[in-house]
């Protein structure tokens, strides 16, 4: 009992969870457990299975993308009180990138196979977990919007440009 | 103080450009060449359009014969003093390379002084605003300054309004009312001249004349006010700053940029457009000259920064012009930059009309 | 208006197509400017261009310019060895207003080459240290091929009274640095939003993406300090081609309060 008390303190705090209804709080609370992971290790990789998402208590996490011709690409990184992982919510229910540890990493892992049931009974549920997803992803979406227009429009340092 | 006004002919008029001349003025006016009247170099009576009038509409300017031999008997035509106080091309310095590595030389300013003969009032207003422009900044304009200092200002109160004159709506007309050293009313044969400055008083001392009576005042008045009452334009000048800053979205914009052709003859012929650019010729030598010209608004290199320019479609072009122009032009200098000369319609290639463009953007 | 003949000290590259000029006069007489303002950079022969100044303003016997290569006057210019005589026209423009953010907290915002501009104020602020409270430099590059100026990134991180949050937009799989958007660096700070200060130097549209993201952690649009770039050829406000509305980037600019020409950054093609 000390440990789901501790777990719903832990999970109270971070900002994913600010505000949520305490009801909705305790059901999560019940699909999460502490993870640990260490440098350059994965948390998970591209087409395994998605059954999880991740708070990060603390640590560096980066999202790679894997490419044939060298090492995997490092396209963001996340870190303390940022979630990561949104392939458990959507079909397939597969991972699209890698996940791996930049340094000592703490995670609260949440299982998402299980809060995909009860969100399917508990429509509450899955408007308390949208409502968090959907502002997070918006704005990766419209960072990652700026981030094409920095890189189309400042020079590459190597090519010479007109003007 | 102020100064009495006296009645000359003729041959009073013949003295006048004597005696700038004579003082060691480089005497401008206008002056009949390429079927336009332009300002040249003018040596006596006999150089000024005499019997010539203008007909002036959009896209439109042709010379025509008058019924009496009036020497300022038409409106302005492409020629602004500009010309003169913030030249077409200007060299600005030479570098030579020695052995320091370069030795840069400045442009000697010309030591002329210019007398300018036959100024409207319209363009009384250009000047003053080029005045602040190159004069009354942050940073002075050391050619404009060397070019203005010492000007003498003839100016000629219009009898006729042209077909795109609008400066009775911009309050800059058609009677002079500042800024000269003299100002002429023509009357058949004969000229009122009023001094407007110490200068202006002593040289018309110089001449023949006789004193100006109530009659002739009061005949001068008729005049300008016959030529008020006749202008080929108006502008609702009221607001026109803020609707055109209210409006930059305005579907106009997209109507006037499909007639707009981008070649810039509104601002080489308007009095107060003042941009300009810098270009370096490197010769045989060695050596780089550096002269600046005129620019424009309207072509698209003007606003380049690296990667492209800033403003790439004539809608964006046409509205920086009339937009400055008209509204952050105040913002600028604390004045309009319109003087109401018309001018920029007359050379407009397709005829586009400020004033127009005013009302459609009011809605009206 | 003439150009004055400098000789170039010394070239650094600091990454492919950046390179830094260390410049000294011919008659031997200092430069004297405020950080943030710039120069107008003539090579004989070849063109003019506007440059931010980039040095130490308490050091006025070198000037310092970094350019990038980018067209026909800055591609000619990479060519220059040490020795070479420019002409140098200026100092020009508004500087940064280091006087009137006394007592706050700083946060630089700026990307790749944007940190130019900003060098001099920083070197400036750890001067004068002990006026601002917390200083912190969010910085972002393309890569990790990318840094500029990485020699004083280096010595900033290492001082306790500064942090540098440095982001890259992708590193190869073992980076163990930031990965993202300036504006991932922006939340990381930890200064005191309510009072801070900051100082933006990127393009327009990311401008007022960092501009935004300030506002949402509380930085009001009359704390931000921002750069314009418009077409700059007489640096003096007579020649009109950097004209935006009302202001003329090169004598009312370069350096702006935000909240006094957003409007500017609305209208397209303005």
């Amino acid at each position: 009992m000390v440990h789901i008390v501790d777990l719903e303190e832990t999970l109270a705090h971070h900002p994913f969870a600010q505000g949520m209804d305490p009801e909705a709080l305790r059901t999560i609370t019940g699909c999460a457990s502490n993870a640990v992971y260490h440098p350059g290790e994965y948390i998970f990789r591209d087409g395994d299975p998605a059954d999880n998402f991740y708070l990060i208590r603390h640590g560096l996490v980066a999202l790679e993308i894997h490419v044939p011709q060298g090492p995997p690409i490092v396209v963001e990184t996340l870190e303390a009180g940022d979630i990561f992982g949104w392939s458990w919510l959507l079909p397939p229910y597969r991972w699209s990138n890698d996940a791996r540890a930049s340094d000592q990493v703490r995670l609260l892992k949440l299982d998402g196979a299980c809060l995909r049931g009860k969100m399917e009974n508990d429509r509450s549920l899955g408007y308390e977990i949208y409502k968090r997803f959907v502002p997070i992803m918006a704005r990766r979406l419209a960072g990652n919007r700026m981030r094409i227009v920095e890189l189309a429009t400042e020079p590459a340092v190597h090519s010479r440009q007109k003007g | 103080m102020s100064y009495h006004p006296s009645v000359i002919g003729l041959d009073g008029l013949a003295a006048l450009i004597e005696a700038l001349s004579g003082d060691g003025f480089r005497v401008l006016g206008p002056t009949v060449r390429d079927d336009a009247i332009v300002y040249d170099d003018i040596a006596g009576v006999d150089d000024l359009p005499a019997g010539w009038t203008d007909e002036q509409d959009g896209g439109r300017y042709r010379l025509k014969r008058r019924d009496d031999k009036a020497l300022f008997g038409y409106a302005v035509g492409p020629h602004a003093w500009k010309r003169f106080l913030h030249p077409p091309l200007l060299r600005l310095w030479r570098a030579e390379p020695d052995a320091a590595g370069m030795t840069l030389t400045a442009a000697a300013e010309p030591d002329e002084r210019f007398a300018f003969f036959g100024v409207r009032s319209c363009e009384l207003h250009a000047i003053a605003i080029q005045d602040k422009v190159f004069l009354q900044g942050p940073y002075v304009d050391p050619h404009y300054k060397a070019r203005r200092e010492g000007v003498f200002l003839v100016a000629v109160n219009c009898g006729t309004a042209g077909g795109t004159c609008f400066c009775a709506s911009m309050n800059t007309g058609p009677k002079a009312t500042a800024g000269f050293d003299l100002a002429l009313t023509e009357f058949p044969g004969e000229f009122l001249v009023e001094p407007g400055s110490d200068a202006g008083a002593a040289l018309l001392a110089r001449l023949p004349q006789r004193a100006a009576t109530a009659a002739d005042i009061e005949r001068a008045r008729a005049v300008s006010e016959r030529t008020a009452a006749s202008m080929g334009r108006h502008m609702q000048a009221d607001g026109v700053h803020d609707l055109l800053l209210d409006n930059l979205e305005h579907k106009r914009w997209d109507d006037v940029a499909a007639r707009c052709l981008s070649c810039g003859n509104c601002t080489q012929v308007c009095p107060t457009c003042f941009c300009t650019a810098v270009s370096d010729v490197n010769d045989l030598s060695g050596a780089t000259e550096r002269t600046r010209r005129w620019d424009s608004c309207f072509s698209v290199d003007f606003s380049y920064i690296h990667g492209g320019s800033v403003r790439p479609s004539p809608r964006s072009r046409y509205r920086q012009w009339m937009t400055h122009k008209l509204a952050s032009w105040e913002d600028q200098f604390g004045t309009s930059g319109c003087v109401g000369c018309g001018r920029c319609i007359t050379w407009c290639p397709v005829g586009i009309d400020i004033t127009e463009e005013v009302r459609a953007i009011r809605g009206e | 208006m003439v150009p004055v003949p400098f000789r170039i000290a010394k070239v650094i590259r600091e990454i492919p197509g950046v390179y830094t000029w260390h410049l000294k006069s011919l008659d031997g007489k200092p430069f004297v400017y405020r950080p943030g303002q710039f120069n107008m950079v003539y090579q004989f022969g070849v063109g003019e261009i506007p440059v931010s100044i980039s040095g130490d303003c308490r050091e006025p016997d070198t000037l310092v310019h970094t350019i990038r290569a980018v067209g026909p006057v800055t591609n000619a210019m990479q060519q220059l060895r040490a020795g070479a005589v420019v002409g140098i026209r200026g100092p020009f423009g508004r500087p940064w207003p280091i006087d009137e953010v006394v007592g706050s907290d700083l946060i630089f915002v700026t990307s790749t080459i944007g940190l130019a501009p900003l060098r001099g104020l920083i070197h400036e602020v750890l001067h004068r240290r002990e006026d601002f409270g917390k200083v912190v430099v969010c910085y972002g590059t393309r890569g990790i091929d990318d840094i500029m100026y990485e020699a004083d990134l280096h010595r900033w991180r290492a001082r306790f009274d500064m942090h540098v949050h440095l982001t890259v937009h992708s590193a190869p799989s073992g980076y163990r640095g930031r990965v993202g958007g300036v504006v991932a660096a922006i939340r990381a700070a930890q200064v005191d939003w309510p009072s801070a200060q900051a100082f933006v130097c990127r393009s327009e549209t990311l401008t007022r993406q960092a501009v935004d993201t300030l506002a949402g952690l509380g930085v009001t649009k009359d704390r931000v300090w921002v750069t314009l770039e418009r077409n700059m050829q007489c640096a003096i406000g007579l020649c009109g081609h950097c004209q935006i509305g009302p202001t003329f980037v090169c004598k009312d600019g370069p350096v702006y309060r935000y909240d006094q020409i957003e409007p500017l950054y609305s209208v397209r093609e303005f």
